[in-house]
């Protein structure tokens, strides 16, 4: 299958991305997220996870929940390199919202054979936000790795751990185990046996949970047991997309406030800029950012029209961009001198959500490791 | 890699069968004597003879110079030489030898020359028949190019140059150079003039090519000096004193910005970073190669490194993609200008990856008969340097970018 040159990225991509952009300056802009979710510097907030409900009945006016939605399920089926464009647009912004945990379970919904989980997609289309409950207590993400079972009779027992956006989203879509396999299942997040245990996280962009799961009886089955890994394997080049062009997003935001700041702060009666200490770094977060992006779009193209190679080119873009996020973010706060190592200071917002989205997912190593296995081949079998 | 049919017009589509069609019949045969890696390198007279008949015959069939108007002898199309040059690589053909000419001095000549000059100079350079060299660094004028010396004094209707430049790729096998030259001492940048001079026919009368050797051992470029040298003024390119400009404009192109600047750029040199690099080839040396009796490819930071460099040989390509994408483009020269800088690097560091895979191997020289791959890793290592050091060094690039993309304050 050939892909296009200008990687799928029409007209509607552009419009929505525009739309983004605009609304995000407009309501989420860096003061105004500061003072929304930086008033306090108490440990205290950590697990609140501030938000503006205000803004994400905006952003599902304007159909954000919907624009991945494949259109047979009432969605505007655009493919992932417009939610891409759509997902920078959130990372530039650093806007506190369930969406990029929305659209992530959307695309393992997508992915799922069921009535339910057509379902499941309307429902997506028309506001409701879900998040994936699909990481284990010691943070994988494996399809098989789980801490949830389904127990004889019928009902999920366990815990879900690293739940993103946990506290914001109204259904979990959870993974569990049972004798014949993982499958997943649909769970509303006021059901009988459901406890939400707010993690103290450093972000003060999302809010994270475990979930305590316990007789959950009631939860709907997505992806029969034996089917729940086939799905996530399916599922995976898009969430590991969608969180690489949050953090590009975010990177060239940190870029920009970085770059803006050695213009105008003066030391040794020149703007710091002009220093090649200074200068050289910009331009090196700048070649990492570029790089970043480029693969972002690219696995976002293959996953829309290359399926054989979305897995490699998604893991390439989440590699990059886990590492660019990880020097950007050191060097804003470097490059910032004395004010960047203040709570006052904008930055640190950026850099906390890039350490999150940095190994979300998988970090960069592992990524790299993932790719040596299949691109190299696995240790003890290359030569 | 990327490059794909879909999106072309009906004129693409039409060139694109037309050169797949004539390259199927018409690669010339492998040669007896071993080819240079790339055209810095050619050494012989019969290995340039090869690849300018190579170049003449691709020229010929309207490969070369596609996008320029015929009467310069283009092919008169629009945004076909990217399609050429990919089909070329595509096809496993020789590169074209005139690098200097192809993709710095016919963008220049178009861009500023008069309608005799572009009609005299642009058919023969993309035939190969006339072949060029750049005359724009000297001792004192490396990163501080606009630092050149080499002086062009007034004398009627010619210029009389005295000076030195070197670095000066093929000029041993040049009809014709690109040359900066001060014409006003008062002057920096304001005071420098472009010449194109017909240097084969000035050698003995004040013109002297001298080799220069490089740290592999190989020749392929040399210096040039400059005594009481007359230039006809009718081979100044632009007005006097504008030189800098003019020189700007092969730099962009050199640099691999060029298309943006000429929309009638280039030809020949297309490279997204596949063929050169070689990246892919890493994964078959560390399965041939051995480290404590195990294969290189099984060292967990030996893999980690290479996929590392598959992920940014990818992204070089990707970035190639999205500069022609506006939508994904910030600032229009931010991609452009990033090209020498990023594939310079990534083929430094392929190359130095693949010496640390080969271990102790990568002590043996090409003449080696035990050498791995031909011993072109170690030699392809040092060669790397030449491209991270010229057309503005790396640190040059650096400044280039913050300066003129992030609009940070000049460092000079």
């Amino acid at each position: 299958m050939t892909r296009p040159h200008d990687f799928g990225f029409d007209e509607t991509a552009q419009i929505l991305k525009d739309t983004a952009r605009r609304l995000l300056q407009d309501h989420c802009a860096p003061e105004a997220l500061h003072r929304l979710v930086a008033v306090s510097s108490e440990p205290a907030r950590a697990t609140e996870g501030v938000w503006d409900p205000s803004l994400w009945r905006k952003m599902v006016d304007l159909g954000w929940t919907a624009v991945a939605v494949p259109e047979h399920a009432g969605g505007f089926g655009m493919g992932l390199v417009a939610i891409a464009g759509l997902a920078e647009e959130l990372g530039r912004a650093a806007v506190p919202s369930p969406l990029i945990a929305t659209l992530c379970a959307t695309y393992v919904a997508a992915a799922c054979d069921s009535e339910a989980a057509r379902q499941l997609l309307r429902r997506i289309a028309s506001g409701l936000s879900v998040s994936l409950a699909g990481i284990d207590r010691r943070g994988s993400w494996e399809p098989e790795d789980t801490d949830v079972v389904v127990d004889e009779a019928g009902a999920l027992q366990g815990t879900a751990w690293f739940v993103q956006d946990a506290g914001k989203v109204g259904a979990l879509l959870v993974k569990a185990k049972s004798p014949r396999g993982v499958g997943l299942y649909l769970v509303e997040v006021d059901a009988p046996g459901v406890t939400m245990v707010p993690d103290a996280i450093l972000d003060l962009t999302r809010d994270q949970a475990h979930v305590e799961l316990r007789d959950v009886r009631d939860a709907q089955v997505l992806a029969e047991p034996g089917d729940g890994a086939r799905v996530l394997v399916a599922a995976e080049p898009a969430l590991l997309t969608i969180v690489a062009a949050d953090m590009v997003g975010a990177a060239e935001w940190q870029l920009q406030t970085t770059a803006e700041y050695a213009r105008t702060r003066v030391q040794f009666e020149r703007p710091i800029g002009f220093f090649q200490a200074v200068k050289h770094p910009l331009v090196d977060m700048m070649v990492q950012i570029d790089a970043a992006r480029s693969l972002v779009y690219d696995a976002a193209c293959a996953f829309d029209h290359e399926p054989a190679a979305a897995e490699m080119c998604a893991r390439m873009a989440k590699a990059a961009a886990s590492d660019a996020a990880a020097d950007v973010s050191g060097r804003s706060v470097q490059l910032h001198g004395g004010i960047g190592f203040t709570w006052e200071c904008f930055i640190h917002i950026w850099f906390k959500r890039q350490k999150h989205n940095e190994v979300l997912f998988g970090d960069a190593a592992y990524q790299r490791a993932r790719l040596a296995d299949r691109l190299i081949g696995r240790i003890g079998e290359t030569a | 890699m990327t490059t794909s049919a879909q999106s072309d017009s009906n004129e693409q589509a039409a060139f694109r069968a037309h050169c797949k069609a004539w390259l199927a019949g018409n690669l010339p045969p492998r040669p007896s004597f071993r080819l240079p890696l790339g055209p810095l390198e050619i050494a012989t007279v019969e290995q340039l003879e090869y690849l300018c008949d190579w170049q003449k015959a691709a020229h010929a069939a309207g490969l070369v110079g596609c996008d320029y108007p015929r009467e310069y002898g283009g092919g008169g199309l629009r945004d076909c030489q990217w399609i050429a040059n990919h089909e070329l690589k595509a096809a496993g053909a020789p590169f074209f030898p005139n690098i200097v000419g192809l993709g710095m001095a016919a963008p220049t000549i178009f861009h500023h020359g008069t309608e005799a000059q572009k009609r005299r100079l642009l058919p023969p350079l993309f035939s190969a028949e006339e072949i060029w060299c750049q005359g724009f660094s000297e001792p004192g004028a490396g990163s501080d190019l606009a630092n050149v010396q080499a002086y062009a004094q007034r004398d009627g209707e010619r210029w009389i140059v005295n000076g030195h430049k070197v670095w000066t790729t093929l000029a041993h096998f040049a009809t014709w150079m690109i040359l900066l030259c001060r014409t006003d001492r008062a002057r920096k940048y304001e005071g420098m003039t472009y010449f194109v001079a017909p240097i084969r026919d000035g050698v003995g009368h004040g013109v002297a090519i001298r080799p220069l050797v490089k740290m592999t051992g190989e020749l392929g470029f040399n210096e040039v000096f400059f005594e009481d040298y007359p230039i006809a003024d009718d081979l100044r390119l632009d007005e006097p004193g504008r030189g800098w400009a003019v020189a700007m404009t092969t730099l962009l192109h050199e640099r691999g910005a060029g298309p943006l600047v000429t929309p009638s750029s280039g030809g020949g040199v297309g490279d997204d970073g596949e063929t050169t690099l070689g990246a892919a080839g890493l994964v078959e040396l560390a399965k041939r190669s051995y480290r404590h009796g195990k294969p290189a490819s099984d060292d967990p930071r030996l893999r980690d490194a290479i996929v590392q460099l598959l992920i940014r040989q990818r992204a070089f390509a990707q970035n190639e993609r999205r500069a022609a994408v506006p939508a994904l483009v910030d600032h229009p020269l931010r991609l452009p200008l990033q090209h020498k800088l990023t594939l310079s690097e990534l083929l430094q560091d392929t190359a130095r990856l693949a010496c640390e895979i080969e271990g102790m191997a990568a002590t043996l020289h090409q003449t080696d008969p035990n050498a791995p791959a031909g011993g072109r890793w170690p030699h392809a290592y040092m060669n790397s340097y030449g491209f991270t050091i010229a057309a503005g060094s790396n640190e040059v690039q650096r400044n280039i970018l913050g300066e003129r993309v992030l609009n940070l304050a000049k460092s000079k």
